[in-house]
């Protein structure tokens, strides 16, 4: 940077880089050093790594907290439970989502920017009271099965609140604007003349759809999707709030492990082995947000 | 560009059910937080009451200025340390960790929150116990867990907004004569305004609304608005929460408007200015 000499930018780069190194980076390797400890009770409620007796430093660190995630097959259907659902969800935001987006990039000045306005809003606004408002919907007397009933659609309340059917609609609402936004992005860019051009060449609406606008958004149905499905997996509230007794999704595992049975190594290392499955699709969506902005 | 008739009727088509999906709920909740009745599904008529309820609840209120004292915190603090580490990502594109520096800086930004929030309690705990420090859990080690999503946030923005500046504006200021430091403060960060409101008020809502990372750091001292509605939710809907939810809503509206519409005057600058 002009004029700004060393000093200016080692404080530019050192200050963030220590604030987030140590209350990010530094707290993940904490994690894993805690997934090695015994489980005990006390304050903390687990053992320290490294004790020194009459200056003879012995270690104790244990795989027992990844051998009991692997013996129990609750942990495994819960992660393969959170993979399932995060990806159903990525799968329904694209499908719910793509349209949308698709619709505000081909909307005029002022249309375009009020609809981006309200795709952003929700996003903004509260997670937990946009979950908390479907209770009163889809709950045994709520307002969709009294208006089902009313219309003579159903004889029956439906079973609508706390299953699969709950959770997979939550994730889908609460996730949908991160999906249409890269997306919006990705086809408000493109150049209009491309697809004027295969308008010349005698194609279709949906050919010119197929061969040009789908291939040239598909940097912003990567991001889209990606951030969606890391979010969505590691999701609590609501499998906590939709979700019933047969809703098994990670994040309320670990949660429970521990807030309900103060295990924190245990909690440890299925946050660990959740990193360790996310890391891929994680690094992937940094470097998406890390491509240098265009000018 | 062509336009058919089917196409457009399918583009308005799904706008209609897409922010229907996304409205309704929202609509509904606010609707019914005016219902007299107890039960959230049974309109019973038009009332306040609930209102009068909450404004009587000292357990929101508490909460209630606890968010508020952590988000504005928080946020201020995001906003330092994002701008400077949105600055850094602009300006320097090459240097020694510049992979490791990117990836503290925006991997916050996917990492699921309840990593986060586990992460940082286990080491608030660990060095509690290591140097005494921090002394308790509660506002101030919220505060530093949302500082620390919040800032890449605003370094996002920062970064964004730094991308498309006028070097030539801060080349100018210099040629006359300014020191950096005087560039910095009367050319470069009124430049970038827009992006440094936004960010505040993102971090802001953002720590207004956690609910997980602040379950994890806080301690018995604490409670944070998200934690009490949880709280109170996990027992079953109440009409209380229902006008809770409405006037947060309002609120969050009036800010989301006000930051939309200086990003999208500071677009409408930057068009007619390239």
């Amino acid at each position: 940077m002009i004029g700004v000499g060393r000093l200016g930018r080692l404080i530019l780069i050192g200050f963030p880089f220590l604030w987030l190194g140590l209350f990010f980076l530094f707290p993940l390797l904490i994690v894993v050093k805690i997934s090695l400890a015994h489980s005990a009770i006390g304050i903390p409620p687990y053992t320290p790594l490294l004790t020194n007796h009459d200056g003879a430093l012995t270690f104790h660190a244990t795989l027992a907290n990844f051998a009991l995630l692997t013996r129990d097959d609750l942990y495994l259907r819960a992660y393969l439970g959170s993979l399932g659902n995060a990806a159903l969800a990525t799968t329904l935001c694209l499908l719910l989502g793509y349209p949308i987006a698709h619709a505000i990039a081909r909307a005029s000045g002022a249309w375009r920017q009020t609809l981006l306005f309200l795709v952003v809003l929700p996003f903004w606004t509260s997670f937990l009271i946009r979950v908390y408002a479907w209770i009163a919907i889809l709950q045994p007397n709520g307002l969709l099965n009294r208006l089902l009933l009313a219309v003579g659609l159903i004889d029956a309340p439906l079973p609508l609140l706390n299953n699969a059917f709950s959770v997979e609609l939550g994730l889908v609402y609460s996730y949908l604007p991160f999906m249409v936004l890269p997306i919006y992005g990705s086809v408000s860019a493109l150049d209009q003349s491309l697809i004027e051009a295969a308008a010349d060449l005698g194609a279709r609406p949906w050919r010119q759809f197929l061969a040009v606008t789908l291939p040239l958004s598909l940097p912003g149905i990567a991001a889209g999707c990606f951030l969606v499905f890391v979010p969505a997996v590691g999701e609590f509230v609501i499998p906590d709030l939709l979700g019933g007794p047969n809703t098994l999704m990670i994040g309320k595992v670990l949660w429970d492990e521990f807030f309900e049975n103060h295990d924190w190594p245990v909690a440890a290392a299925v946050a660990v082995v959740l990193v360790a499955a996310l890391a891929a699709p994680i690094l992937f969506a940094q470097r998406l947000l890390d491509r240098e902005p265009a000018a | 560009m062509i336009r058919s008739g089917g196409a457009a009727a399918f583009r308005i088509g799904s706008l209609a059910l897409g922010f229907t999906f996304l409205y309704a709920p929202i609509a509904l909740l606010a609707i019914y937080s005016f219902n007299a009745s107890r039960l959230v599904a049974v309109w019973a008529g038009f009332s306040t009451r609930w209102y009068g309820v909450l404004g009587a609840d000292d357990q929101f209120r508490n909460a209630a200025a606890t968010s508020l004292e952590v988000a504005a915190k928080a946020a201020s603090l995001a906003l330092v340390v994002g701008t400077f580490a949105g600055f850094a990502m602009a300006r320097f594109t090459r240097f020694h960790g510049r992979r490791v520096f990117s990836f503290a800086m925006l991997a916050p930004l996917v990492v699921p929150e309840i990593i986060l929030g586990l992460s940082l309690l286990l080491f608030f705990v660990a060095c509690a116990a290591l140097i005494g420090w921090p002394p308790g859990r509660g506002v101030m080690t919220i505060t530093i867990a949302h500082a620390t999503f919040g800032a890449s946030f605003v370094a996002v923005l920062v970064r964004a907004q730094l991308a498309g500046f006028d070097r030539s504006l801060e080349e100018a200021a210099l040629d006359l004569g300014a020191r950096p430091w005087i560039v910095l403060a009367r050319v470069t960060l009124p430049g970038i305004r827009p992006a440094l409101i936004s960010g505040w008020l993102l971090a802001f809502t953002l720590s207004l609304d956690d609910l997980v990372v602040a379950s994890f750091v806080t301690g018995p001292s604490a409670t944070t608005l998200p934690m009490a509605v949880f709280s109170s939710v996990r027992l079953g809907v109440s009409p209380e929460v229902n006008a809770l939810a409405t006037l947060f809503l309002c609120a969050v509206f009036v800010l989301v408007a006000l930051a939309f519409w200086l990003m999208a005057r500071q677009e409408r600058q930057r068009e007619r200015g390239g």
